[in-house]
């Protein structure tokens, strides 16, 4: 397959700290359109790989490809800008700004408007700042927060916050979505909603995504190929219902 | 020659400015907190040896004084300021710091007066020549007072119950708080320990013939503060490093005819490349964010 | 207050331009009675020192407030534009023949201290990127203390030395209406830049640096940004205040003069500029009524109970401790409260109550 193809590769992806090396060699693939999970024990490295994808860390050694392009070592600006999103596995919103606001940020980067215009209040600054709030508000429509749009961000439900960290990643309008843990904390039924919105926006947005998860019954559900981390180092991938059933990862699940 | 000298008198305030950074290192390393206010205790140490030289007349009754003097005062102020804003945000606990601070100097202005008070009885005259080499008595002693404080601190730290109590707070308090440690009562002694501290630096600032007014801390404050962030704060041998390196920094650069006006600016020129090669200090440790 | 009235003040004209007509007023009112020679000498004066204040708060309110940097240093931005202002202001007048009331010397003194200190502004922006909190707090703090010492050791003849420089004055009829645009100035550039984008980012840098880095938010660029604009107006308020003094001392402008404007930007309620200008315009009411009414031995009390008002205030608006207490006491209860007995209805929550609450 081509390079060209691929929304993200990496190849031979490690980082060492001190002595340990938290990921270990991992390369995997995500097509265009795919729904991709990562998924491990707690401290299996998860998170760390995708702070390596976004620039957080520096990989000690390996590649990352996205869209074709090389952004090994870039930093977390550049590489959203081009093109990549997260969110956080411990909620990371504005919580002094409000839903729309927060939305308003994520958008900062596709409408343009210099200090100058915004200090001197130019007209450009009046239509900019009307086209950020229509398409903020579009987005919160989508995410069904619209009514939310004037709460401070940290008075949103726990549940409405991790939708507004999604509405704000897609607010930068990305060509792969990083999902770190998106169902942590959540009951049952938030969950199922959840998952009927990563599927959603997958559809709407024709989006690639990849998914850190722990929660078994989330990945076997929406994600077609998963990649199993166990310290650092890839244990198995493939489509899901191979791996779920290879013997390696239930020990690892699920111990002797 | 010239430079040995200036070495030598480098070391001795050096000395001093660390025993005061130990005082600022151990409040941040255990209540997280810039003690503004720490400088005043020095300043309230002067006068509680000033008023004991009146009533009494002796320098080491005048050393214990001050001592009790400025560990009840610092206990109080920990107490009444700063516990209530336990949790609060870390602004406004500096906030009621430099308030506290202004306090403290203002009531000695009203107490005191302007006039510097001078308090010849603490000062150590004479000098020990070796070869053309000439060491004031005082500079040793500062000497030998620092290099007591720290082996005393750092045994304090490492084998007793209090001192690896105080470690487990400034690693984590709420850990520590769960492991049955009184975290409380370890914050007070951190204070306790700190205060005494700046009455033997007021000490040892005075056995040079300095006179007291009520802003006779604030600068020396200000640079073990210095000091302390220096060699990265909440950390003791960083801030015993700092200390020395900022003296040892200041003696020579007054040393220099053509810097010896810029001194100030030299020592706080050196804190900010210093902090720009390595941004936590030269010991202090880089506490990563987790994403 | 009526429901009439309340709604009047809602009003988002007022909401928007209210500060900005408050300041145009103070100055169309006092510029008259101070051209028709009704006020002293000493309502100019103390006029001026408001102005300067409310410059030098809500400046340093972007940094402190917004971009959440700690700055111990706004006093050493403002000692660097009064003294290049100053200098440039003499020369010129030098080079006029000694008119010293000439408005272009002023303007263009105000700008040049302005570009001087916002120079010095981006320079210390740069370590704001690598430290946090009390390590940035304590090179801003150090940076003052540099500046203050080279310029007081500096040959004699360039900035004065020890005695300090003499600098022009300005008619002392007009001088405070100046400063005052300068606070319109001010406010604009800081608020317009807050209710835009540019401001959304800031505050998103300030409340999670790491997302703000993922949303594309380029941290970099607006952390010189605010630095270098806020210490701008820090200059232009060091200007002023060499007109407002025609001497400069550098110890004027040593750590507890940015203390003092970090302490107007908390009591304003930290992230406020209306807030930062109202603490900072009572405060230094307060201060130059305390200095002209309490001499001799009265006068240290000024600084007794500034201490004490201070950490009382703190410790009240912060203590975790009083949140019930302040949550049952606080104004906006009392008054729905006091309006209610005086209606012999029951107390609403009212909206400014609730509007309180979501902004804690």
């Amino acid at each position: 397959m081509n390079k060209q193809d691929l929304v993200l590769k990496t190849e031979h992806l490690s980082i060492q700290f001190g002595g340990l090396r938290a990921v270990d060699d991992v390369s995997l693939e995500i097509k265009k359109g795919e729904l991709y999970g990562l998924i491990g024990p707690n401290g299996a490295g998860k998170t760390t790989f995708f702070n390596l994808l976004t620039g957080v860390y520096k990989p000690t050694s390996g590649r990352i490809y996205h869209n074709g392009k090389d952004i090994t070592g870039k930093s977390p600006i550049e590489i959203n800008r081009g093109g990549i999103a997260r969110t956080f596995q411990n909620i990371r919103l504005f919580k002094n700004l409000t839903v729309i606001e927060n939305v308003m940020v994520g958008l900062a980067n596709q409408i343009p408007c210099s200090v100058v215009h915004s200090i001197f209040r130019l007209p450009r600054h009046k239509k900019t700042e009307q086209e950020f709030y229509d398409r903020a508000l579009a987005l919160l429509k989508v995410f069904q927060l619209e009514e939310y749009k004037d709460y401070l961000a940290a008075n949103l439900p726990y549940g409405k916050q991790r939708k507004l960290e999604i509405a704000r990643a897609m607010a930068t309008n990305p060509t792969l979505l990083l999902l770190d843990e998106p169902a942590a904390g959540m009951n049952p039924s938030e969950t199922q909603e959840l998952m009927d919105d990563i599927a959603f926006v997958r559809r709407e947005f024709d989006m690639t995504i990849l998914l850190i998860e722990h929660d078994m019954r989330l990945v076997s559900g929406i994600c077609e190929k998963l990649t199993v981390l166990n310290f650092g180092t890839e244990l198995a991938k493939g489509e899901t219902a191979e791996v779920l059933s290879n013997p390696a990862v239930i020990k690892a699940y699920l111990g002797e | 020659m010239n430079f040995i000298t200036a070495l030598i008198n480098g070391l001795s305030a050096g000395g001093t400015y660390a025993i005061i950074a130990l005082g600022y290192t151990m409040v941040y390393g255990i209540a997280k907190m810039l003690n503004f206010a720490h400088g005043d205790i020095i300043m309230v140490g002067g006068y509680a040896m000033y008023l004991t030289l009146l009533a009494a007349g002796h320098p080491v009754l005048a050393l214990i004084a001050a001592i009790v003097c400025c560990v009840v005062l610092g206990v109080l102020v920990e107490r009444f300021a700063y516990k209530p804003l336990r949790g609060a945000s870390p602004l406004a606990v500096l906030i009621t710091a430099i308030g506290v601070s202004f306090l403290l100097q203002s009531v000695a202005q009203i107490a005191f007066g302007t006039s510097p008070k001078m308090l010849s009885a603490l000062k150590i005259n004479g000098f020990i020549s070796v070869g053309t080499l000439k060491i004031d008595y005082s500079t040793l002693v500062t000497l030998a007072v620092t290099v007591l404080v720290m082996v005393g601190l750092t045994l304090f730290v490492k084998y007793s119950k209090t001192g690896r109590a105080m470690v487990a707070v400034s690693e984590d308090r709420d850990a520590a708080l769960l492991m049955g440690i009184n975290t409380n009562a370890i914050i007070a002694v951190t204070f306790a320990i700190g205060s005494a501290l700046a009455a033997v630096a007021c000490y040892l600032m005075l056995t040079k013939g300095s006179s007291v007014t009520a802003t006779f801390g604030a600068m020396p404050g200000i640079k073990a503060f210095t000091a302390a962030v220096i060699g990265g704060i909440g950390s003791i041998p960083g801030a015993m490093l700092g200390g020395i390196l900022l003296g040892v920094v200041e003696s020579i650069s007054l040393s220099i005819p053509a810097l010896a006006p810029y001194t100030d600016a030299v020592e706080f020129a050196i804190l900010i490349v210093i902090l720009l090669v390595k941004p936590a200090g030269l010991l202090g440790k880089m506490r990563r964010e987790k994403v | 207050m009526s429901a009439r009235l309340a709604a009047f003040f809602k009003n988002p004209f007022w909401r928007r331009y209210g500060n900005y007509l408050a300041v145009l007023a103070v100055a169309v009112v006092f510029g008259a009675l101070s051209v028709s020679g009704v006020a002293t000498s000493a309502t100019q004066y103390l006029l001026e020192k408001i102005a300067i204040a409310v410059i030098l708060a809500v400046s340093l309110c972007m940094v402190v407030g917004f971009l959440g940097e700690l700055s111990l240093g706004h006093a050493g931005f403002m000692c660097v534009g009064a003294y290049a202002g100053g200098k440039i202001a003499s020369l010129l007048v030098e080079a006029l023949g000694g008119n010293q009331n000439s408005i272009v010397v002023l303007l263009l003194s105000l700008l040049v201290g302005g570009i001087v200190a916002a120079l010095f502004g981006f320079i210390i922006g740069l370590p704001a990127l690598r430290l946090r909190g009390d390590y940035l707090a304590i090179v801003t703090l150090a940076f003052g203390e540099i500046v203050r010492s080279v310029v007081m050791n500096v040959p004699a003849k360039l900035f004065g030395g020890t005695l300090g420089l003499e600098t022009p004055r300005f008619n002392k009829k007009y001088l405070f209406i100046i400063a005052l645009i300068m606070v319109i100035a001010c406010l604009a550039v800081a608020q317009n830049l807050m209710r835009s984008k540019h401001g959304r980012a800031i505050i998103s840098i300030k409340d999670n640096e790491i997302a703000a880095r993922a949303t594309g938010i380029d941290v970099t660029k607006y952390k010189l940004f605010v630095f270098t604009v806020s210490s701008f107006f820090a200059g232009i308020a060091g200007v002023l205040y060499s007109y407002s003094n025609y001497r400069l001392q550098s110890a004027n402008f040593d750590y507890n003069y940015s203390i003092e404007i970090l302490v107007m930007v908390v009591l304003g309620g930290m992230g406020s500029i209306n807030g930062s200008m109202i603490a900072a315009a009572l405060i230094t009411f307060l201060n130059v009524k305390l200095q002209t009414t309490l001499t001799g031995n009265l006068a240290v009390l000024q600084n007794f109970f500034y201490a004490i008002i201070l950490i009382i205030i703190v410790i009240y608006k912060n203590a975790p401790g009083l949140k019930t207490f302040r949550e049952k006491y606080n104004m906006n209860v009392l008054l729905s409260k006091l309006k209610a007995k005086l209606k012999k209805q029951p107390a609403p929550v009212s909206a400014d109550a609730k509007e309180d609450a979501e902004n804690e």
